[in-house]
Protein backbone atom coordinates (compact mmCIF):
# COMPACT_ATOMS: atom_id res chain seq x y z
CA UNK A 1 0.00 0.00 0.00
CA UNK A 2 1.29 3.01 -1.28
CA UNK A 3 2.45 6.18 2.06
CA UNK A 4 -0.88 8.00 1.07
CA UNK A 5 -2.67 4.74 1.85
CA UNK A 6 -1.29 4.01 4.87
CA UNK A 7 -1.63 7.46 6.31
CA UNK A 8 -5.26 7.40 5.58
CA UNK A 9 -5.54 4.30 7.10
CA UNK A 10 -4.38 5.54 10.50
CA UNK A 11 -5.93 8.89 10.17
CA UNK A 12 -9.76 7.35 9.33
CA UNK A 13 -10.35 5.60 12.53
CA UNK A 14 -9.14 8.19 14.69
CA UNK A 15 -10.95 11.27 13.06
CA UNK A 16 -14.19 8.66 13.22
CA UNK A 17 -13.66 8.04 17.01
CA UNK A 18 -13.42 11.93 17.50
CA UNK A 19 -16.12 13.38 15.31
CA UNK A 20 -18.83 10.93 16.80
CA UNK A 21 -18.01 9.95 20.10
CA UNK A 22 -16.60 13.38 21.22
CA UNK A 23 -17.28 16.41 18.58
CA UNK A 24 -20.59 15.26 17.75
CA UNK A 25 -22.26 14.07 21.38
CA UNK A 26 -21.05 17.33 22.79
CA UNK A 27 -22.65 19.77 20.09
CA UNK A 28 -25.69 17.47 20.63
CA UNK A 29 -25.40 18.43 24.67
CA UNK A 30 -25.14 22.41 23.72
CA UNK A 31 -27.54 22.33 21.21
CA UNK A 32 -30.50 20.29 23.39
CA UNK A 33 -29.37 22.71 26.26
CA UNK A 34 -30.73 25.28 24.45
CA UNK A 35 -33.89 24.06 23.66
CA UNK A 36 -37.22 23.94 25.89
CA UNK A 37 -40.54 21.60 24.94
CA UNK A 38 -43.45 23.93 25.78
CA UNK A 39 -47.03 22.99 27.03
CA UNK A 40 -48.70 22.01 23.32
CA UNK A 41 -45.90 19.71 22.65
CA UNK A 42 -43.45 21.98 20.37
CA UNK A 43 -40.10 22.33 20.91
CA UNK A 44 -38.32 25.73 20.69
CA UNK A 45 -35.03 27.78 21.79
CA UNK A 46 -35.09 29.32 24.98
CA UNK A 47 -32.55 30.05 27.78
CA UNK A 48 -35.20 28.55 30.48
CA UNK A 49 -33.13 25.92 31.18
CA UNK A 50 -30.21 27.81 32.03
CA UNK A 51 -32.52 30.32 33.95
CA UNK A 52 -33.96 26.88 36.12
CA UNK A 53 -30.61 27.20 37.68
CA UNK A 54 -29.45 30.69 38.58
CA UNK A 55 -33.10 30.55 39.86
CA UNK A 56 -33.17 28.08 42.45
CA UNK A 57 -30.90 28.47 44.94
CA UNK A 58 -29.96 24.55 45.30
CA UNK A 59 -28.56 24.16 42.01
CA UNK A 60 -26.06 27.15 42.51
CA UNK A 61 -25.23 26.28 45.68
CA UNK A 62 -24.79 22.73 45.06
CA UNK A 63 -22.23 24.26 42.08
CA UNK A 64 -20.18 26.30 43.97
CA UNK A 65 -20.11 24.34 47.09
CA UNK A 66 -18.72 21.08 44.41
CA UNK A 67 -16.12 23.21 43.16
CA UNK A 68 -15.21 24.53 46.01
CA UNK A 69 -14.59 20.85 47.64
CA UNK A 70 -13.45 19.76 44.17
CA UNK A 71 -10.11 22.41 44.39
CA UNK A 72 -9.99 21.13 48.84
CA UNK A 73 -10.32 17.73 48.32
CA UNK A 74 -7.08 18.16 45.55
CA UNK A 75 -5.10 20.18 47.91
CA UNK A 76 -5.58 17.53 50.69
CA UNK A 77 -4.28 14.84 48.42
CA UNK A 78 -1.43 16.76 47.69
CA UNK A 79 -0.64 17.46 51.08
CA UNK A 80 -1.42 13.67 51.81
CA UNK A 81 0.67 11.78 49.11
CA UNK A 82 3.89 14.32 48.54
CA UNK A 83 5.25 13.02 51.56
CA UNK A 84 4.49 9.30 50.67
CA UNK A 85 5.72 10.54 46.71
CA UNK A 86 9.01 11.01 48.62
CA UNK A 87 9.58 9.01 50.73
CA UNK A 88 9.15 6.07 47.89
CA UNK A 89 11.60 7.90 45.06
CA UNK A 90 14.50 9.15 47.55
CA UNK A 91 14.06 7.98 51.15
CA UNK A 92 12.99 4.48 51.46
CA UNK A 93 15.63 1.84 49.74
CA UNK A 94 15.49 0.90 46.50
CA UNK A 95 14.31 -2.97 46.51
CA UNK A 96 11.53 -1.99 48.79
CA UNK A 97 10.45 0.73 46.78
CA UNK A 98 9.29 -0.76 43.85
CA UNK A 99 6.88 -3.66 45.94
CA UNK A 100 5.47 -0.38 48.27
CA UNK A 101 4.51 1.33 44.80
CA UNK A 102 2.87 -1.79 43.56
CA UNK A 103 0.47 -1.25 46.60
CA UNK A 104 -0.46 2.04 45.88
CA UNK A 105 -1.88 0.90 42.34
CA UNK A 106 -4.18 -2.07 43.98
CA UNK A 107 -6.91 0.08 45.67
CA UNK A 108 -7.14 1.86 41.74
CA UNK A 109 -7.36 -0.89 40.20
CA UNK A 110 -9.81 -2.40 42.63
CA UNK A 111 -12.38 0.64 41.61
CA UNK A 112 -14.13 2.75 43.43
CA UNK A 113 -17.39 0.72 44.14
CA UNK A 114 -15.92 -1.94 45.80
CA UNK A 115 -13.61 0.92 48.64
CA UNK A 116 -16.11 3.16 48.55
CA UNK A 117 -18.21 0.32 50.42
CA UNK A 118 -15.70 -0.72 52.31
CA UNK A 119 -15.39 3.29 53.68
CA UNK A 120 -19.26 2.32 54.13
CA UNK A 121 -18.92 -0.69 56.61
CA UNK A 122 -15.79 1.37 58.08
CA UNK A 123 -17.42 4.50 59.43
CA UNK A 124 -21.21 3.10 60.34
CA UNK A 125 -22.43 3.83 63.53
CA UNK A 126 -22.15 -0.11 64.31
CA UNK A 127 -19.31 -0.31 61.67
CA UNK A 128 -15.72 -1.61 63.04
CA UNK A 129 -14.28 2.07 63.85
CA UNK A 130 -17.07 2.72 66.28
CA UNK A 131 -17.35 -0.81 67.38
CA UNK A 132 -13.23 -0.75 68.04
CA UNK A 133 -13.42 2.91 69.86
CA UNK A 134 -16.35 1.44 72.13
CA UNK A 135 -14.64 -1.79 73.31
CA UNK A 136 -11.44 -0.01 74.01
CA UNK A 137 -13.52 2.65 76.01
CA UNK A 138 -12.76 5.96 74.23
CA UNK A 139 -16.13 7.00 73.67
CA UNK A 140 -20.02 5.65 74.87
CA UNK A 141 -22.16 5.86 71.56
CA UNK A 142 -21.28 6.15 68.38
CA UNK A 143 -19.92 8.86 66.43
CA UNK A 144 -22.12 9.84 63.57
CA UNK A 145 -19.34 9.79 61.00
CA UNK A 146 -21.26 7.99 58.18
CA UNK A 147 -23.79 10.13 55.92
CA UNK A 148 -21.91 13.64 56.55
CA UNK A 149 -19.22 15.71 54.65
CA UNK A 150 -16.92 14.29 56.52
CA UNK A 151 -17.30 10.84 55.66
CA UNK A 152 -17.84 11.71 51.73
CA UNK A 153 -14.64 13.56 51.83
CA UNK A 154 -12.52 10.60 52.81
CA UNK A 155 -14.39 8.68 50.18
CA UNK A 156 -13.53 10.96 47.84
CA UNK A 157 -9.87 11.63 49.12
CA UNK A 158 -9.62 7.96 49.20
CA UNK A 159 -10.20 7.13 45.30
CA UNK A 160 -8.29 9.79 43.90
CA UNK A 161 -5.04 10.66 45.85
CA UNK A 162 -3.23 7.71 44.40
CA UNK A 163 -3.94 9.24 41.20
CA UNK A 164 -1.44 11.77 42.39
CA UNK A 165 1.63 10.09 43.82
CA UNK A 166 2.37 8.86 40.33
CA UNK A 167 3.21 11.77 37.96
CA UNK A 168 4.74 13.16 41.25
CA UNK A 169 6.96 9.56 41.51
CA UNK A 170 8.03 10.28 37.90
CA UNK A 171 9.15 14.00 38.31
CA UNK A 172 11.09 12.84 41.37
CA UNK A 173 12.80 10.09 40.00
CA UNK A 174 14.26 12.67 37.15
CA UNK A 175 15.21 14.77 39.67
CA UNK A 176 19.26 14.50 40.24
CA UNK A 177 19.73 13.75 44.19
CA UNK A 178 22.62 15.78 44.31
CA UNK A 179 20.47 19.15 43.47
CA UNK A 180 19.72 18.21 47.24
CA UNK A 181 23.15 17.55 48.48
CA UNK A 182 24.25 20.14 47.39
CA UNK A 183 21.86 22.50 49.09
CA UNK A 184 22.15 20.64 52.09
CA UNK A 185 25.87 21.25 51.86
CA UNK A 186 25.68 24.96 51.82
CA UNK A 187 23.60 24.41 54.76
CA UNK A 188 19.85 24.98 53.27
CA UNK A 189 17.08 23.86 55.92
CA UNK A 190 14.94 21.05 55.23
CA UNK A 191 12.00 23.63 54.70
CA UNK A 192 14.08 25.61 52.36
CA UNK A 193 15.31 22.79 49.93
CA UNK A 194 11.96 21.64 50.20
CA UNK A 195 10.37 25.05 48.69
CA UNK A 196 13.43 26.46 46.58
CA UNK A 197 14.40 23.03 45.06
CA UNK A 198 12.20 19.71 45.29
CA UNK A 199 8.86 21.87 44.72
CA UNK A 200 9.75 23.78 41.84
CA UNK A 201 11.35 20.42 40.23
CA UNK A 202 8.21 18.61 40.79
CA UNK A 203 5.77 21.31 39.51
CA UNK A 204 4.82 19.33 36.20
CA UNK A 205 4.38 16.42 38.38
CA UNK A 206 2.09 18.33 40.73
CA UNK A 207 0.02 19.24 38.21
CA UNK A 208 -0.90 16.42 35.99
CA UNK A 209 -1.29 14.80 39.09
CA UNK A 210 -3.64 17.36 40.48
CA UNK A 211 -5.93 17.86 37.44
CA UNK A 212 -6.32 14.13 37.22
CA UNK A 213 -7.73 13.94 40.84
CA UNK A 214 -9.87 17.49 40.54
CA UNK A 215 -11.59 15.93 37.36
CA UNK A 216 -12.30 12.45 39.10
CA UNK A 217 -13.56 14.58 42.36
CA UNK A 218 -15.29 17.00 40.55
CA UNK A 219 -16.94 14.36 38.14
CA UNK A 220 -17.66 11.15 40.95
CA UNK A 221 -21.02 10.45 42.12
CA UNK A 222 -20.25 7.19 43.75
CA UNK A 223 -18.42 8.82 47.09
CA UNK A 224 -20.93 11.97 47.76
CA UNK A 225 -23.94 9.66 46.38
CA UNK A 226 -23.58 6.57 48.65
CA UNK A 227 -21.09 8.13 51.55
CA UNK A 228 -22.54 11.85 51.54
CA UNK A 229 -25.67 12.67 53.52
CA UNK A 230 -28.81 14.49 52.56
CA UNK A 231 -26.79 17.78 53.24
CA UNK A 232 -23.85 17.05 51.33
CA UNK A 233 -25.36 17.17 47.78
CA UNK A 234 -23.09 17.03 44.51
CA UNK A 235 -23.66 18.84 41.19
CA UNK A 236 -22.99 15.63 39.50
CA UNK A 237 -25.99 13.47 41.49
CA UNK A 238 -27.85 16.50 40.26
CA UNK A 239 -27.76 15.98 36.64
CA UNK A 240 -28.61 11.89 36.96
CA UNK A 241 -31.60 13.37 38.87
CA UNK A 242 -32.42 15.34 35.75
CA UNK A 243 -31.48 12.31 33.83
CA UNK A 244 -32.94 9.06 35.35
CA UNK A 245 -35.39 10.28 37.55
CA UNK A 246 -37.52 13.33 36.58
CA UNK A 247 -36.42 12.57 32.79
CA UNK A 248 -35.68 16.37 31.80
CA UNK A 249 -33.07 15.87 29.23
CA UNK A 250 -32.82 19.14 28.39
CA UNK A 251 -32.57 20.26 31.62
CA UNK A 252 -29.68 17.74 31.93
CA UNK A 253 -28.02 18.94 29.23
CA UNK A 254 -27.86 22.62 30.19
CA UNK A 255 -26.30 21.10 33.73
CA UNK A 256 -24.14 19.01 32.12
CA UNK A 257 -22.36 21.88 30.29
CA UNK A 258 -22.35 24.05 32.89
CA UNK A 259 -20.13 21.26 34.93
CA UNK A 260 -17.86 21.14 31.72
CA UNK A 261 -17.86 24.69 31.58
CA UNK A 262 -16.52 24.60 35.33
CA UNK A 263 -13.83 22.04 35.31
CA UNK A 264 -12.37 23.16 31.83
CA UNK A 265 -12.46 26.73 33.68
CA UNK A 266 -10.36 26.01 36.56
CA UNK A 267 -8.22 23.60 34.88
CA UNK A 268 -7.69 25.88 32.20
CA UNK A 269 -6.73 28.58 35.36
CA UNK A 270 -4.42 25.92 37.43
CA UNK A 271 -2.41 24.91 33.45
CA UNK A 272 -1.51 28.56 33.52
CA UNK A 273 -1.05 29.63 37.10
CA UNK A 274 1.77 26.57 36.40
CA UNK A 275 2.66 27.39 32.97
CA UNK A 276 2.24 24.00 32.21
CA UNK A 277 0.25 22.65 28.88
CA UNK A 278 -2.40 20.28 28.65
CA UNK A 279 -0.26 18.15 26.38
CA UNK A 280 1.96 17.24 29.25
CA UNK A 281 -0.71 16.15 31.91
CA UNK A 282 -0.92 13.24 29.24
CA UNK A 283 2.67 12.34 29.16
CA UNK B 1 16.89 14.10 54.17
CA UNK B 2 18.09 11.55 50.95
CA UNK B 3 19.10 7.94 51.34
CA UNK B 4 22.96 9.54 50.92
CA UNK B 5 22.34 12.51 53.35
CA UNK B 6 22.49 11.79 56.94
CA UNK B 7 19.19 12.83 59.47
CA UNK B 8 18.30 12.89 62.74
CA UNK B 9 16.65 9.88 64.42
CA UNK B 10 13.22 11.66 65.50
CA UNK B 11 12.71 13.06 61.94
CA UNK B 12 13.30 9.34 60.43
CA UNK B 13 10.97 7.93 62.92
CA UNK B 14 8.32 10.20 62.51
CA UNK B 15 8.57 9.97 58.58
CA UNK B 16 8.28 6.22 58.73
CA UNK B 17 4.98 6.93 61.08
CA UNK B 18 3.50 9.03 58.30
CA UNK B 19 4.47 6.52 55.71
CA UNK B 20 3.25 3.73 57.99
CA UNK B 21 -0.04 5.07 58.83
CA UNK B 22 -0.75 6.17 55.22
CA UNK B 23 -0.72 2.42 54.06
CA UNK B 24 -2.81 1.37 57.42
CA UNK B 25 -5.32 4.37 55.77
CA UNK B 26 -4.67 2.28 52.16
CA UNK B 27 -5.22 -1.16 53.27
CA UNK B 28 -8.15 -0.71 55.84
CA UNK B 29 -10.86 -0.62 54.09
CA UNK B 30 -9.97 -3.76 52.06
CA UNK B 31 -8.73 -6.24 54.90
CA UNK B 32 -12.25 -4.74 56.52
CA UNK B 33 -14.01 -6.01 53.54
CA UNK B 34 -12.26 -9.35 52.99
CA UNK B 35 -12.65 -10.25 56.69
CA UNK B 36 -16.35 -9.70 56.86
CA UNK B 37 -17.17 -11.27 53.99
CA UNK B 38 -16.23 -14.58 56.21
CA UNK B 39 -18.80 -13.44 59.05
CA UNK B 40 -21.36 -15.61 59.75
CA UNK B 41 -24.32 -13.34 59.74
CA UNK B 42 -27.02 -11.59 57.91
CA UNK B 43 -25.77 -8.06 58.10
CA UNK B 44 -22.66 -6.66 56.48
CA UNK B 45 -21.26 -4.82 59.65
CA UNK B 46 -19.75 -6.05 62.88
CA UNK B 47 -20.29 -7.95 65.51
CA UNK B 48 -18.09 -11.02 64.21
CA UNK B 49 -20.13 -13.91 64.34
CA UNK B 50 -17.89 -16.71 63.51
CA UNK B 51 -16.45 -18.26 60.10
CA UNK B 52 -18.76 -19.33 57.44
CA UNK B 53 -18.55 -19.44 53.25
CA UNK B 54 -22.45 -18.97 53.64
CA UNK B 55 -22.10 -16.00 51.34
CA UNK B 56 -20.33 -17.80 48.68
CA UNK B 57 -21.75 -21.03 48.65
CA UNK B 58 -25.47 -20.82 50.73
CA UNK B 59 -28.80 -20.95 49.33
CA UNK B 60 -30.99 -20.77 51.64
CA UNK B 61 -34.30 -18.64 52.58
CA UNK B 62 -32.43 -15.85 54.18
CA UNK B 63 -28.64 -16.30 52.37
CA UNK B 64 -28.30 -16.32 48.68
CA UNK B 65 -24.29 -16.84 48.34
CA UNK B 66 -22.67 -15.48 45.27
CA UNK B 67 -21.94 -18.62 43.54
CA UNK B 68 -25.69 -19.44 43.89
CA UNK B 69 -27.17 -15.88 42.87
CA UNK B 70 -27.30 -15.97 39.23
CA UNK B 71 -27.41 -12.38 38.49
CA UNK B 72 -25.18 -11.46 40.29
CA UNK B 73 -22.57 -13.99 38.33
CA UNK B 74 -24.49 -12.49 35.13
CA UNK B 75 -23.64 -9.02 35.98
CA UNK B 76 -19.76 -10.34 36.79
CA UNK B 77 -20.09 -11.97 33.66
CA UNK B 78 -21.40 -9.32 31.67
CA UNK B 79 -18.24 -6.90 32.98
CA UNK B 80 -16.15 -8.94 31.55
CA UNK B 81 -17.33 -9.41 28.18
CA UNK B 82 -17.39 -5.28 28.35
CA UNK B 83 -13.80 -5.40 29.17
CA UNK B 84 -12.93 -7.11 27.09
CA UNK B 85 -14.69 -5.70 23.91
CA UNK B 86 -13.53 -2.11 25.42
CA UNK B 87 -10.27 -3.26 25.75
CA UNK B 88 -9.94 -4.63 22.44
CA UNK B 89 -11.23 -1.65 20.57
CA UNK B 90 -9.41 0.98 22.41
CA UNK B 91 -6.20 -1.12 22.05
CA UNK B 92 -6.76 -0.64 18.41
CA UNK B 93 -7.78 2.70 18.01
CA UNK B 94 -5.70 4.09 20.53
CA UNK B 95 -2.18 2.58 18.97
CA UNK B 96 -3.07 4.06 15.41
CA UNK B 97 -4.10 7.13 17.17
CA UNK B 98 -0.23 6.96 19.09
CA UNK B 99 0.97 5.83 15.53
CA UNK B 100 -0.36 8.70 13.45
CA UNK B 101 0.45 11.87 16.30
CA UNK B 102 4.10 10.38 16.74
CA UNK B 103 5.18 9.16 13.12
CA UNK B 104 3.00 11.71 10.22
CA UNK B 105 3.01 15.10 10.00
CA UNK B 106 -0.45 16.53 8.65
CA UNK B 107 -2.24 19.83 8.96
CA UNK B 108 -4.28 20.48 12.09
CA UNK B 109 -2.39 17.80 14.18
CA UNK B 110 -2.75 20.12 17.12
CA UNK B 111 -6.10 20.31 16.91
CA UNK B 112 -6.75 17.10 16.43
CA UNK B 113 -4.32 15.65 19.20
CA UNK B 114 -6.45 18.46 21.55
CA UNK B 115 -9.42 16.38 21.18
CA UNK B 116 -8.05 13.35 21.42
CA UNK B 117 -6.81 14.52 24.71
CA UNK B 118 -10.58 15.73 25.85
CA UNK B 119 -11.75 12.85 27.45
CA UNK B 120 -8.82 13.74 30.12
CA UNK B 121 -10.60 16.49 30.88
CA UNK B 122 -14.31 15.84 30.34
CA UNK B 123 -16.23 14.56 33.71
CA UNK B 124 -17.28 10.60 33.03
CA UNK B 125 -20.35 12.04 33.95
CA UNK B 126 -20.45 14.94 30.67
CA UNK B 127 -19.27 11.78 28.42
CA UNK B 128 -21.79 9.38 29.20
CA UNK B 129 -24.85 11.74 28.99
CA UNK B 130 -23.87 13.32 25.74
CA UNK B 131 -23.23 9.86 24.51
CA UNK B 132 -26.25 9.03 25.67
CA UNK B 133 -27.90 12.36 24.06
CA UNK B 134 -26.94 12.01 20.95
CA UNK B 135 -27.54 7.97 20.51
CA UNK B 136 -30.95 9.07 21.01
CA UNK B 137 -31.38 11.39 18.99
CA UNK B 138 -29.60 9.09 16.06
CA UNK B 139 -32.26 6.64 16.97
CA UNK B 140 -35.39 8.32 16.76
CA UNK B 141 -34.14 10.01 13.34
CA UNK B 142 -33.11 6.99 11.27
CA UNK B 143 -36.77 5.13 13.07
CA UNK B 144 -38.50 8.61 11.95
CA UNK B 145 -37.07 8.19 8.37
CA UNK B 146 -36.40 5.03 7.56
CA UNK B 147 -38.53 3.26 9.71
CA UNK B 148 -35.59 1.19 11.36
CA UNK B 149 -35.40 -0.03 15.40
CA UNK B 150 -31.32 0.27 15.85
CA UNK B 151 -31.14 -2.06 18.92
CA UNK B 152 -27.50 -0.19 19.64
CA UNK B 153 -28.70 3.19 19.73
CA UNK B 154 -30.60 2.55 22.56
CA UNK B 155 -29.44 2.15 26.15
CA UNK B 156 -27.62 -1.69 25.51
CA UNK B 157 -24.92 -3.41 25.68
CA UNK B 158 -23.13 -2.28 22.85
CA UNK B 159 -23.31 1.45 24.06
CA UNK B 160 -21.59 1.04 27.53
CA UNK B 161 -19.23 -0.60 25.30
CA UNK B 162 -19.19 2.75 23.02
CA UNK B 163 -19.48 4.89 25.95
CA UNK B 164 -16.34 3.12 27.78
CA UNK B 165 -14.32 2.99 24.84
CA UNK B 166 -14.53 6.58 24.07
CA UNK B 167 -12.30 7.65 26.75
CA UNK B 168 -10.48 4.33 27.29
CA UNK B 169 -8.78 4.87 24.00
CA UNK B 170 -7.06 8.34 24.85
CA UNK B 171 -5.45 6.25 28.06
CA UNK B 172 -4.44 3.48 24.89
CA UNK B 173 -3.05 6.17 22.70
CA UNK B 174 -0.87 8.00 25.86
CA UNK B 175 0.43 4.91 27.16
CA UNK B 176 1.70 3.02 23.59
CA UNK B 177 2.61 6.62 22.45
CA UNK B 178 4.90 6.77 25.58
CA UNK B 179 7.08 3.88 24.14
CA UNK B 180 6.72 5.14 20.69
CA UNK B 181 8.81 7.99 22.11
CA UNK B 182 11.80 5.86 22.42
CA UNK B 183 11.44 4.17 18.77
CA UNK B 184 14.58 4.27 16.84
CA UNK B 185 13.35 5.28 13.42
CA UNK B 186 16.38 4.70 11.68
CA UNK B 187 15.15 0.97 11.89
CA UNK B 188 12.21 2.03 9.81
CA UNK B 189 14.25 4.09 7.35
CA UNK B 190 16.32 0.59 6.68
CA UNK B 191 13.43 -1.24 6.06
CA UNK B 192 11.98 1.37 3.84
CA UNK B 193 15.22 1.75 1.98
CA UNK B 194 14.99 -2.03 1.42
CA UNK B 195 11.64 -1.10 0.11
CA UNK B 196 9.22 -2.32 2.51
CA UNK B 197 5.97 -0.25 2.58
CA UNK B 198 4.92 1.77 4.90
CA UNK B 199 2.32 -0.52 5.88
CA UNK B 200 4.94 -3.41 6.16
CA UNK B 201 7.15 -1.49 8.50
CA UNK B 202 4.60 -0.73 10.59
CA UNK B 203 3.26 -4.39 10.85
CA UNK B 204 6.74 -5.98 10.90
CA UNK B 205 8.94 -3.10 13.17
CA UNK B 206 7.01 -0.85 14.51
CA UNK B 207 4.14 -3.21 16.46
CA UNK B 208 6.72 -5.83 17.82
CA UNK B 209 8.45 -3.56 18.97
CA UNK B 210 5.26 -2.09 20.86
CA UNK B 211 3.98 -5.91 21.69
CA UNK B 212 4.57 -5.47 25.27
CA UNK B 213 3.08 -1.56 26.05
CA UNK B 214 0.35 -2.56 23.60
CA UNK B 215 -0.68 -6.01 26.08
CA UNK B 216 -0.24 -3.36 29.44
CA UNK B 217 -2.10 -0.88 27.73
CA UNK B 218 -5.11 -3.78 26.71
CA UNK B 219 -5.03 -4.50 30.47
CA UNK B 220 -5.61 -0.96 31.87
CA UNK B 221 -8.43 -0.58 29.05
CA UNK B 222 -9.78 -3.77 30.86
CA UNK B 223 -9.19 -2.57 34.11
CA UNK B 224 -10.83 0.74 33.39
CA UNK B 225 -13.85 -0.35 32.06
CA UNK B 226 -14.03 -2.98 34.91
CA UNK B 227 -14.37 -0.42 37.58
CA UNK B 228 -16.21 2.29 35.83
CA UNK B 229 -19.43 3.41 37.02
CA UNK B 230 -19.89 6.90 35.79
CA UNK B 231 -20.42 6.60 32.37
CA UNK B 232 -21.79 3.32 31.98
CA UNK B 233 -24.79 4.33 34.52
CA UNK B 234 -26.27 6.88 31.66
CA UNK B 235 -25.69 4.15 29.19
CA UNK B 236 -26.38 0.52 30.38
CA UNK B 237 -29.48 -1.21 29.66
CA UNK B 238 -31.09 -4.28 30.81
CA UNK B 239 -28.04 -5.92 31.30
CA UNK B 240 -25.87 -4.21 34.31
CA UNK B 241 -22.24 -4.38 34.62
CA UNK B 242 -21.39 -5.49 38.53
CA UNK B 243 -20.53 -1.92 39.29
CA UNK B 244 -23.82 -0.70 38.25
CA UNK B 245 -25.29 -3.99 39.80
CA UNK B 246 -23.07 -3.17 42.73
CA UNK B 247 -24.33 0.17 43.16
CA UNK B 248 -27.95 -0.45 43.62
CA UNK B 249 -27.45 -3.28 45.93
CA UNK B 250 -25.48 -0.68 48.61
CA UNK B 251 -28.23 1.47 47.68
CA UNK B 252 -31.41 -0.34 48.40
CA UNK B 253 -30.62 -4.27 49.37
CA UNK B 254 -27.53 -4.55 50.91
CA UNK B 255 -26.54 -8.33 52.23
CA UNK B 256 -23.09 -9.91 53.22
CA UNK B 257 -23.06 -10.93 49.72
CA UNK B 258 -21.88 -7.64 48.68
CA UNK B 259 -18.16 -8.86 50.98
CA UNK B 260 -18.37 -11.48 49.25
CA UNK B 261 -17.92 -9.77 45.82
CA UNK B 262 -16.18 -7.54 47.03
CA UNK B 263 -13.46 -10.06 48.35
CA UNK B 264 -13.05 -11.75 45.03
CA UNK B 265 -12.41 -8.42 43.61
CA UNK B 266 -9.36 -7.57 45.95
CA UNK B 267 -8.26 -10.92 45.66
CA UNK B 268 -8.49 -11.02 41.94
CA UNK B 269 -7.01 -7.66 41.36
CA UNK B 270 -3.97 -8.25 44.42
CA UNK B 271 -3.31 -11.35 43.29
CA UNK B 272 -2.74 -10.05 39.70
CA UNK B 273 -0.60 -7.82 40.43
CA UNK B 274 1.54 -9.62 42.92
CA UNK B 275 2.12 -11.81 39.48
CA UNK B 276 3.26 -9.21 37.48
CA UNK B 277 5.41 -8.09 39.60
CA UNK B 278 7.04 -11.52 40.25
CA UNK B 279 6.90 -12.21 36.31
CA UNK B 280 8.65 -8.28 35.86
CA UNK B 281 11.36 -8.90 38.36
CA UNK B 282 11.97 -12.08 37.10
CA UNK B 283 12.96 -10.69 33.63
CA UNK B 284 14.34 -7.70 34.81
Amino acid sequence: MSKRGTFYLLIVPVILWLAVLIVIPHMDMMYRSFRLETDDGAMVYSLSNYLVFFQDQIYWLTFVKTAVYSIGVTVLAFIVTFPVAFYLTKVVKVSYSSFMTLLLLIPIWIGELVTVYGWMILLRDNGVINTFLMNIGLIDSPIEMLFTNFSMTIGLLYMSMLFMIIPMMSALDSMDDSLIEAASDLGASKWTIFRQIVIPYTTPGITSGGIIVFMLVIGDYVAPNILGGKSSLWFTEQIYNKFLESFNWNEGAAFGFLLLVLSSTIVWVALKLSGQKLEKVGS
Amino acid sequence: MIRTLPCSLPYLAGYRLYISLFYIFLILPLITICVLAFNDSNYIALPWKGFSLDWFFANTDDRLGLFKDADLLLSIWVSFKTGFFVALFSTLVGTTAALLFEQEQFRFKGALYFLALAPLVIPGVVLGLSILLSSTNAGVYIEETFGMDIELLRPSFWLVVIGQFSFAATYVMLLVGARLKKFDRTLEEAALSLRATRLQVIWLITIPFLRASIIGAFIVAFLISFSNFNTTIFLVGSDPTLPVDLYSRIKFSSTPVLNAVSFMVVAFITLSAILSFVFNRNKG
